[in-house]
């Protein structure tokens, strides 16, 4: 057993593994060796389950030994954003206050579908307070870092997430997505990054923010381990309201299909503003693989934005209004002051936000009769210093907090399914979306695939680690 | 009364309302957060809707 893991795909290892070839047990021990020799710089793992992931990787070893089927990820160790339930572990979900909650006495579905495919849960990752952050700051755990410029922003709010995947501590990881929080960190750390269909894959057992907008979704390097891990936790759950019933749609099978016939647009007028050169770099060079010529105008997109926006945080200060009476000064005051806001805006206003959300569902739909994928900017910057309040673009200081998820909101208001392919330029990558129809995965997954065939996206080897602090 | 005064007033009213705490050192921040709240939500306030529009609060896509 002399394999070494570094730098091997999820599905690498599991093919290692089931040829007996790695245990899933080196594997483990591998990830938990990589994450003590790196994420004191990283800052991406809140809780580390080494035991847990001990006992469970000797269990699929036994497995195999035996004979059995260990699944199609065998010994593939991953870790979840905080806000995931992993049984003996509060529930923190990026806060000070959660910390006093009931141990969690189960795992959240997505966890318990991953390790019935064979994975590994080897830890939970840091995050921006319940979720309600762009940027991947903490101010109770710290910030995660970025692996390219441990300087830099992971994103957020999954921050923690993009850190572990695009530092490699682990092939895959776990996080949820409101406005972008999958989207974002996959563009600053250079990682690809699903946001599925809503509703396509189970919430049950995550800490919520927006119930109505509510994703989760997988982050890996590679195209295929994003649809492994994906077809791994597709399927209906009754203990998540929103969670459909629609049989699971595997991907893996079709992600070689190649993008013959598909049609190609870029999405223009709003997502063609306030962006930086890189951004409009990384759109290009997808464009031009995808040689997608033709422009579509997402309709009232600014609208989309301001409605997700209000939503948010009317439905946010819903959520955490009793915490807010009974444990202000226990939160971020940042989010606090946000939720509190939240709390104020009248509700015949959000109920307009919920009306229009439908009509510009309406709208966007037809969009797709006459395309089948839309491209636009996962971010509109690289990631900004830590700590970075403003930026300048076109002459103009713009606060980054509030522009860093304008070109994701739209697209998950609606909830449409994103692969986030990460562009690999120096010195920082940068995401662009590939947006689908709804419940078409399958297709944004191949665009995602084919620009990684051909070199146009990849995840670049973490270049921050040496450099440290 | 200035927009900010009517604002600070509507501030205590509705905090009064539901028992949340607002504290005079995070009254700026309030203030601003519900500003653009507010200014993103006339967006959707200004624009045209049928009568017969649903609500999306429960969404299939």
């Amino acid at each position: 057993m002399t394999v070494n893991t570094d730098g091997l795909s999820a599905q690498q290892i599991a093919q290692a593994v089931i040829d007996r070839k790695l245990s899933a047990l080196d594997a483990t021990e591998a990830a938990l060796a990589r994450i003590v020799a790196r994420d004191s710089v990283l800052n991406s793992f809140t809780d580390i389950t080494a035991d847990r992931a001990r006992a469970t990787a000797k269990a699929i070893d036994a497995k195999i030994d035996a004979g059995q089927n260990a699944g199609p990820l065998a010994g593939v160790p991953f870790a979840v954003k905080n806000l995931f339930d992993v049984k003996g572990l509060a529930t923190r979900a990026g806060s000070k206050i959660n910390r006093d909650l009931a141990l969690s006495s189960r795992d959240a579905t997505l966890i318990e579908r991953m390790e019935a495919a064979g994975a590994v849960l080897i830890g939970a990752l840091n995050m921006g307070e319940y979720a309600y952050d762009f940027t991947g700051e903490n101010v109770h755990d710290g910030p995660s870092r970025n692996p390219h410029d441990p300087t830099r922003m992971s994103g957020g709010s999954s921050g923690g997430s993009g850190s572990a995947v695009g530092g490699a501590l682990v092939p895959i990881a776990l996080g949820s997505d409101t406005n972008g929080s999958i989207r974002v960190p996959s563009s600053f750390c250079g990682v690809f990054g699903l946001k599925p269909t809503y509703g396509r894959l189970s919430r049950a057992r995550s800490f919520p923010f927006v119930a109505s907008l509510d994703h989760l979704g997988p982050f890996a390097r590679h195209v295929s381990d994003l649809a492994l891990a994906y077809d791994a936790m597709q399927g209906a759950d009754a203990d998540d309201a929103a969670c459909s019933t629609r049989p699971v749609e595997p991907v893996t099978s079709v992600l070689a299909e190649g993008i013959d016939g598909l049609r190609v647009a870029v999405a223009g007028g709003y997502f063609q503003q306030n962006v930086f050169p890189e951004a409009v770099e990384a759109v290009s060079r997808v464009a031009k693989a995808l040689d997608a010529k033709t422009t579509v105008e997402i309709p009232e997109a600014a609208r989309a934005r301001a409605a997700a926006y209000v939503i948010t945080t009317t439905e946010g200060a819903s959520l955490h209004l009793d915490r807010l009476r009974k444990r202000p000064n226990d939160f971020d005051p940042a989010v606090r002051d946000r939720l509190i806001a939240g709390a104020m805006v009248p509700a015949p206003l959000v109920d307009r936000a919920q009306k229009f959300r439908r009509w510009y569902r309406a709208k966007v739909l037809e969009l797709f009769k006459s395309v089948d994928v839309i491209i636009a900017p996962a971010t509109p910057c690289v990631a900004p210093k830590l700590g970075q309040v403003n930026f300048v673009l076109d002459g103009v200081e713009l606060p980054v907090r509030a522009n860093i998820g304008i070109h994701t909101q739209p697209i998950s208001f609606i909830g449409l399914p994103v692969v986030a392919v990460p562009v690999p330029l120096e010195p920082m990558p940068i995401g662009v979306q590939i947006i689908a129809a709804p419940w078409r995965e399958d297709i944004a997954l191949r665009v995602a695939h084919a620009l990684e065939q051909m070199g146009v996206a990849a995840a670049p080897p973490p270049r921050g680690l040496s450099r440290g602090l | 009364m200035t927009v900010e005064k009517s604002l600070d007033s509507y501030i205590d009213a509705v905090a009064t309302a539901l028992s949340l705490p607002v504290e005079e050192a995070w009254r700026p921040a309030v203030r601003a957060n519900l500003e653009v709240s507010l200014r993103l939500a006339r967006l959707i306030d200004e624009f045209p809707l049928p009568d017969e529009t649903e609500p999306a609060s429960i969404y299939t896509a």
